[in-house]
């Protein structure tokens, strides 16, 4: 198959049980290169489980999750040694958490953060790492004279911005977002959701976003899946589902959007 | 020193020979594995922790009664610790001391790797109080395997990059992370980075012990041993403005020593074995008459 016609990613079945309480079941979906997609949902409806089987963070239960390597090879995740596993994440994928805490590291300088991945693949040269490192700074609108501070001085916005620098200086081709504007106030929120939109379209890449706030979705996703209690319950192009939502579920989540 | 018959309640060399077959398994698998930490059921030692058990159990596992040991704490042979240890061993095992680096064959060090060059057949073994170089970095035990397990050291290098751009140069000085024989990450235990090119090469094995963190890990003689660094920001080792004030020697690493309260020191190798030496071979540095005993 040529590259044109295999999914980035593809996702088969997808269950995620713990015990006898469910996850996700039953998720099935396609990702292309380039392609935005959102997962909304309520809070305890299996979002985040996805999200973390899908970055083979957590194992699965049942299902098949195949990636579409560099070397245009599909691969079952769960057959990938340890090595690969971790090489993917460090290289071709990006995972940016809700909390930047758990994504940074936070003892040590924005300059080492951004260049950590970098010098993880092999770089070896200081001033090229902090060339890089303060291109990537400019680029997410962190202050260049912050480079040798670290995250622990910045503010909650810097801070994601920070984390979504540190995961995209190697190129990724694929982005996993959990919540990337939770808990940030509205007008960073809305600086950091423009950022994002410039970011994904520049680099070309595809992102997967888990958020509970349908105007996120609506700002970045191409397409959309609604979850609820661990199920897709309805999914289709961003605008159409939110402008005529068909399941009961969505159209109950869409109407209880304030308006203001 | 006349060594005294083996007390009866001792085994030789202290520990049961039980527990020496056991660390020299563990001995013999770092050896086979340069840098690679193996665990070991590290024993209680009638000393605290942090003052050579894992040295003193390594020593106690190879030590032979012909051997002859000398001990080293921070260079110098007439400190405490090497003191006690020295008579640790000729009172439990009855082997010949000795303070000249040249006569010995098996020499306990804290801190130093002698200056007069190692031959082959002798052993150096370290105490080394935490043997994980990524400790720091990573708290996790169980992620700090998977990273060796994995070759994946760009953490390593995140922290020379830390100096870099908070001290602009390298400012790690002591347990200066070395890579082994192009794979393992390892920490030379807090050795000053002065002596970091002996490790590479030598003749003689290394070994070294941490016995709070129960590991074991060695450098085989002739291994190739490279210190991290940045390509822009070359390893360096630190260099002397001064010979030292007692044997004049150059390129030695040395001590300062404050002499009063008006600003008066002196340097002095840190390696007394190696100064003593000099002086007796007629060496003589610019200070050494000033400080010659009164009495």
């Amino acid at each position: 198959m040529s590259e044109d016609d295999t999914p980035l990613l593809r996702a088969e079945a997808v269950t995620r049980l713990y015990g006898a309480r469910i996850g996700c079941r039953d998720v099935s979906f396609a990702l292309w290169p380039g392609e935005v997609l959102a997962i909304v949902g309520e809070s305890g409806s299996g979002k985040t489980t996805l999200l973390n089987c899908l970055a083979g963070r957590l194992p699965l239960t049942a299902g098949i999750v195949r990636y579409r390597m560099r070397d245009g090879e599909s691969r079952d995740l769960a057959r990938l040694g340890e090595a690969e596993r971790r090489f993917l994440m460090r290289t071709d994928w990006g995972f940016v958490h809700q909390n930047p805490a758990d994504g940074l590291r936070m003892t040590v300088s924005a300059g080492a953060n951004v260049g950590e991945r970098l010098m993880a693949v092999g770089e070896r040269h200081y001033g090229r790492i902090r060339g890089t490192a303060e291109s990537w700074l400019r680029r997410v609108e962190v202050p260049a004279d912050r480079i040798d501070d670290d995250p622990r001085s910045f503010s909650g916005g810097m801070r994601q911005r920070l984390q979504i620098a540190r995961n995209l200086v190697t190129a990724p081709r694929l982005v996993f977002m959990d919540e990337p504007t939770g808990g940030l106030d509205v007008s960073v929120q809305a600086r950091l959701l423009d950022l994002i939109r410039a970011l994904v379209a520049d680099l070309g890449m595809a992102a997967l976003v888990v958020t509970h706030d349908l105007a996120v979705a609506r700002l970045l996703s191409h397409r959309m899946m609604v979850m609820k209690e661990g199920a897709v319950v309805e999914e289709g192009l961003t605008d159409r589902v939110l402008d005529d939502p068909r399941h009961p579920y969505t159209q109950l989540l869409v109407s209880s959007i304030l308006q203001v | 020193m006349s060594a005294p018959a083996v007390p009866a309640a001792y085994n030789f060399a202290y520990l049961d020979e039980q527990t020496k077959r056991m660390i020299r398994r563990a001995i013999l698998k770092a050896v086979a594995i340069p840098g690679y930490q193996v665990p070991f059921a590290s024993r209680e030692m009638p000393m605290p922790y942090g003052w050579g058990t894992g040295g003193v159990q390594v020593t106690a596992a190879i030590i032979g009664a012909d051997d002859v040991l000398k001990v080293i704490d921070q260079g110098a042979d007439d400190t405490t610790n090497a003191v006690s240890i020295r008579a640790f061993f000729a009172k439990t095992a009855g082997v010949a001391t000795t303070t000249r680096t040249a006569d010995a064959t098996i020499i306990q060090t804290r801190h130093r790797i002698p200056e007069t060059a190692l031959k082959a057949g002798q052993i150096l073994v370290f105490q080394v109080p935490i043997p994980e170089p990524l400790r720091f970095l990573e708290p996790r035990e169980t992620e700090t395997r998977t990273m060796h397990a994995l070759e994946e050291y760009g953490l390593m290098h995140v922290k020379l990059y830390e100096d870099i751009a908070r001290h602009g140069h390298i400012a790690t000085t002591y347990a200066y992370p070395v890579k082994v024989e192009g794979r393992y990450v390892m920490d030379p235990s807090p050795i000053p980075k002065f002596d970091n090119p002996k490790l590479g090469d030598s003749p003689a094995l290394q070994l070294f012990g941490a016995g709070r963190e129960k590991r074991i890990y060695a450098i085989p003689p002739h291994t190739r041993v490279e210190s991290l660094d940045f390509e822009d920001h070359p390893f360096e080792v630190q260099r002397f403005a001064e010979p030292c004030g007692l044997c004049g020697a150059t390129g030695a690493y040395l001590d300062e020593v404050i002499l009063d309260d008006r600003g008066n020191r002196l340097f002095v190798c840190s390696d007394t074995d190696f100064c003593e030496e000099r002086r007796r071979a007629g060496h003589c540095g610019a200070k050494a008459a000033a400080m010659e005993p009164t009495s």
